[in-house]
């Protein structure tokens, strides 16, 4: 018999509760206000009191109300029509939802189970499956949604049947499995995991290989994310955080998006349903919707279903990776999560770590991360999920608990700057202090040399040495004043300011400036390198500063013209007649 | 109140603090209302058979043997037309001498609206004020605070703000207003002759610190009201925020919880945003838009309190003392309105965003200049036209005395550049300069 109990305590949103028989670290349970079943989840248990994190406002629960235990764990529902969903943190969804308002214990199904999808069998009776084998393929808008056997079965199994091609629903019995001791197991498109546990159902995870392109100049060229990688954004309010994360969302060469709005402004998820269904995907031309899927805990939904949306976002890219596709993870943002950890935390009274985190918050945040990754499945394709999160350091101070914890999880650093932001030099990422570890792989340089030209990682890194050298030039230049250092400095000054200007900077808002494909970015820092190899003659700062803020207008044109258009020839060649005029 | 016989009267309390008192208590609900000697308090935390209330007006004076009676339902408010021109202190109670509001009672500080069910803001809300309505454009649905030192005047921009926006209804949350304060408001909605569009709930400095918590959530229980069941654009004011989060942690050290940066509770982004995220533009028509007030300590908007609102709302404006006009102006570097865009050339003249950046760009390098001429560098010609006309751009539209409409903020600004610059320094769209250049 199911474990049931009663209320003992109730701080806000932690209900203690005395129980009546065996509950689990995590296991759901349903704290009865009157009829309403409020979903709550074990956090901790001690002797036979569960503490409890309900998932709703608690207002009106009363000392001895029921609780039933359900023996299970937060658990993502699987299937075809994930994509272009909309959620809350725990898989509801929120379009089928009734009202304007959000109800306490409205619970709605995440997937539509009248709907018929054209389902393919790839498997044949006879075949020997095990966990996350594919079975058979339904078209989820243009994208191959594989069935698989669910992820939670243990061992080999022997396809007994399968069913023919033809029109089922999510919860039709698509094939019958039969295990080791010859039981047989119907199995349907749809199937359940817990959240909070790593789905591992793939052969091996290797380092990652390549690239993930953006067509975001200062990512892609200068900090690459790797397919399957792992990146962060940590920066001050107002900085461009939620640009830059929508930008990688529209442009990131991913098929499969997941964005989790955690803990953030309502109206940025109501701006991404609002121009997602209008936007085309660059890669494929079809609507970003369709590959698009929402987990909104916005902040002023329950804190304690902040935790899970990022959970459950995390699962469904992992369900899909585990069809040999890549995924893209955005989180907006990691720190609200850490927030909510500490609210918690805190009226658990335990004692607290820096900044009264809770003191494992650094684990929580990388066992998260290295839920990303490439994975090379058990039938030999990949698959991958690429992380990024943002993270909204308090005071902008980036020697904070989740933005240290998180440096030491993520391999990618992009470092918004508050003074890059004032002075509307978007996207203000730090060119210096941002890093991407990948390009300290050697399998990835290899690639991006192959890929991209031969030299190519070199190339970044003299580019790289030119805006630092310029920022040192710039300090000099402020200490003595213009007159009071030679006109080197200035031209050095000046280059690093036409990399920062005419590569570093791209308008997001542009029609064309916004997604720079790779080979233009390639034209792009070779052409500029090629200034900045160059050596020039200037008479004074004034001569040098007009001459490079003209170059810088035009190479600015050029980001704004269609690639290889008459425009964009035109700017070409005004440029080289520039160079010829000065410089040898 | 039919089941009375239910009512549960104790008299024995087993602890007391400044804000809270603790008793043996059975069949409590959370956040349910209580009376503790005559005085209203709030469940708050419930442990075994033991109850701890949070005593609104404080705890000065009550026994151990105080009569608490536990009141059944969590704080509310009667909503209804009756509500509109009246003047209420945090428990929803009139004090203006008029009568008790008749209407349906809802509780205070309920549910969020179902962020897909949201419309995205796109409806202008013009102020007359240049540094507002040119640089950082308000959009109804949107959440912003005007960050302000104390010596700012906060309080008479936002009354300005409210009386000249074209909104249905004005509410306006006062938390440790200043009883002069207070009498300006009421004063500055009756000359305008807007009351019947008014509603204020009330605490003063003289009320109890901890009943401001309250106030924002009557506010926004009114405003909802307004907005969902009667479809109208709703303003809520909230002064001042920073107020309203000391009282937050002055509770929350008295229930012993661990605080985090600048002793503020942990929770204090989640506690604001639960206030602020109650914009919202309806898909019926109806919106609620919020200005609040966030003072700071000497500008520092990396406090606690800033900080989190900043994460919090759509942008901020920012006031300060502009020691060359001698205006007190919105500072177009550190104010933002994010939903700007929503609307700059769309409900707008067309040269809307090049014009303000255009503006802000300028006004920019003046600061470059100026920053010059106190290192004793020489400066250009170019140096000392930008100087000039920062000068004026401060005074005749940065100022927070500026009334006028979009238009002629857009045509000042043309005639400033016209002024001062050749088109090309400006750096706007040829098209746009064709047609709207003056001057030179």
């Amino acid at each position: 018999m199911a474990t049931t109990g009663k209320v003992t305590g109730i701080v806000s949103n932690l209900v203690t509760v005395q129980v009546d028989g065996p509950v689990a670290e995590n296991e759901l349970c349903y704290v009865y206000l009157g009829d309403t079943p409020l979903l709550a989840e074990v956090i901790k248990v001690s002797g036979n009191n569960a503490s409890v994190q309900v998932f709703e406002s608690t207002r009106g629960l009363q000392g001895g109300d029921k609780v039933e235990f359900l023996g299970r764990m937060l658990e993502v529902t699987l299937g075809p029509g994930l994509l272009s969903g909309t959620y809350d943190g725990l898989e509801n969804n929120l379009a089928t939802m009734e009202g304007v308002f959000l109800k306490r214990g409205e619970y709605t199904a995440p997937l539509d189970k009248k709907k018929k999808w054209d389902f393919k069998p790839l498997a044949a009776a006879g075949d020997k499956v095990v966990a996350a084998s594919w079975l058979g393929e339904v078209k989820e808008g243009w994208l191959p949604h594989k069935i698989m056997v669910p992820f939670s079965f243990k061992g080999e199994y022997t396809v007994g049947s399968i069913a023919p091609e033809g029109s089922y629903t999510i919860e039709e019995t698509i094939a019958i499995l039969i295990d080791e001791e010859g039981t047989q197991v119907p199995v349907t498109m749809t199937q359940k995991w817990p959240a909070k546990i790593a789905i591992k159902a793939y052969r091996e995870k290797p380092r990652p290989q390549k690239i993930m392109e953006t067509g975001v100049r200062v990512i892609d060229s200068f900090n690459p994310i790797a397919e399957g990688g792992t990146g962060f954004i940590p920066g001050p309010f107002g900085c461009g955080k939620t640009v830059l994360q929508h930008a990688i969302a529209k442009q990131g060469e991913a098929d499969v998006i997941v964005m989790a709005a955690c803990g953030e402004r309502a109206n940025e998820v109501v701006e991404i349903f609002t121009e997602f269904p209008e936007l085309v995907d660059p890669h494929t031309g079809r609507k970003l919707m369709e590959r698009t899927t929402i987990i909104c805990n916005t902040s002023n939904m329950p804190v304690a279903a902040r935790e899970a949306s990022v959970y459950t976002a995390m699962t469904i890219c992992e369900y899909y990776r585990a069809m040999g596709l890549r995924c893209l993870l955005l989180a907006d943002s990691t720190s609200r999560w850490a927030q909510a950890l500490r609210e918690m935390s805190n009226r658990m009274e335990e004692l607290p770590g820096a900044d009264a985190f809770p003191v494992d918050l650094s684990a929580i945040i990388s066992n998260f991360y290295a839920r990303a990754g490439m994975v090379i499945l058990n039938n030999g394709e990949r698959g991958s999920v690429t992380f990024i999160g943002t993270v909204s350091p308090a005071g902008g101070n980036l020697k904070e608990p989740v933005t240290e914890s998180t440096k030491k999880a993520a391999r990618c650093f992009y470092a918004l700057e508050q003074n890059r932001a004032d002075q509307k030099r978007y996207p203000a990422v730090n060119p210096i202090d941002s890093y991407s570890k990948y390009l300290e792989y050697p399998e990835i340089c290899e690639w991006l040399n192959a890929r991209i030209e031969e030299g190519w990682v070199d190339n970044v890194l003299k580019a790289k040495n030119y805006v630092r050298r310029g920022r040192e030039m710039a300090d000099q230049i402020n200490i003595l004043g213009d007159d009071g250092v030679p006109v080197s400095y200035h031209e050095a000054y000046w280059k690093s300011e036409l990399i920062d200007f005419a590569f570093l900077q791209q308008d997001a808002f542009d029609s064309i400036d916004a997604l720079c494909p790779m080979e233009r970015q390639k034209y792009m820092l070779d052409l500029l390198l090629q200034i900045c190899d160059k050596e020039f003659h200037f008479d004074d700062y004034e001569k040098c500063r007009s001459f490079f803020k003209e170059l810088i207008n035009t190479l600015r044109q050029m980001n704004y013209s269609e690639w290889e258009s008459e425009d964009f020839c035109k700017y070409q060649g005004e440029i080289k007649k520039r160079l010829s005029e000065n410089g040898k | 109140m039919a089941n009375k016989a239910y009512q549960r009267t104790y008299t024995h309390l087993s602890a007391i603090t400044k804000a809270t008192v603790s008793l043996d208590a059975t069949h409590v609900a959370n956040d349910e209302l209580a009376s503790v000697d005559g005085r209203l308090a709030q469940v708050v935390k419930t442990r075994g058979g033991n109850v701890t209330l949070q005593v609104f007006s404080g705890t000065e004076g009550i026994p151990t043997d105080a009569e608490v009676s536990f009141l059944g339902a969590p704080p509310s408010l009667k909503v209804g037309e009756q509500l509109s021109g009246r003047f209420f202190n945090a428990y929803g109670a009139p004090i203006d001498g008029g009568p008790e509001v008749e209407g349906e009672e809802r509780e205070i500080g309920g549910p969020s609206v179902n962020p897909y069910k949201r419309r995205q803001p796109s409806e202008l809300i013009p102020t007359g004020i240049a540094g507002i309505d040119l640089n950082n454009t308000l959009v109804s649905g949107q959440k912003i605070p005007f960050f302000a030192d104390p010596d700012q005047p906060y309080n008479k921009v936002m009354a300005d703000v409210a009386l000249r926006a074209d909104v249905d209804k004005i509410i306006l949350g006062g938390m440790g207003l200043s009883n002069d304060d207070y009498l300006f408001f009421r004063q500055q909605f009756e000359a305008a002759g807007a009351l019947d569009r008014i509603v204020c709930f009330i605490n003063t400095t003289e009320n109890p610190p901890v009943e401001r918590l309250l106030i924002p959530d009557m506010a926004l229980t009114a405003a909802e009201y307004f907005a969902v069941d009667k479809n109208e654009k709703v303003l809520v004011l909230l002064t001042d925020m920073t107020l309203y989060a000391d009282a937050l942690s002055i509770v929350s050290n008295r229930m012993d919880q661990i605080p985090s940066k600048d002793s503020m509770p942990g929770s204090l982004y989640s506690d604001l945003a639960k206030i602020y995220e109650k914009a919202v533009q309806l898909p019926s028509g109806g919106s609620i838009t919020i200005i609040a007030v966030t003072t700071l300590n000497d500008g520092d908007i990396t406090h606690a309190i800033p900080d989190n609102t900043g994460y919090i709302t759509e942008g901020q404006l920012f006031l300060r003392a502009d020691s060359d006009s001698g205006c007190v102006i919105v500072d177009p570097f550190r104010s933002l309105s994010r939903l700007k865009q929503l609307v700059q050339g769309k409900k707008t003249r067309e040269d809307h965003s090049q014009v303000m950046n255009a503006g802000v760009r300028l006004y920019a390098d003046a600061q470059n200049a100026k920053t010059k001429l106190e290192n004793g560098f020489d400066l250009s010609d170019y140096d000392l036209r930008c100087l000039d006309y920062a000068k004026e751009y401060a005074k005749r539209l940065l100022s927070i005395d500026v009334n006028i409409r979009i238009d002629e903020m857009l045509d000042t600004a043309w005639e400033l550049f016209g002024k001062y610059f050749s088109p090309a320094e400006t750096g706007i769209k040829q098209a746009l300069v064709d047609k709207y250049w003056k001057g030179k």
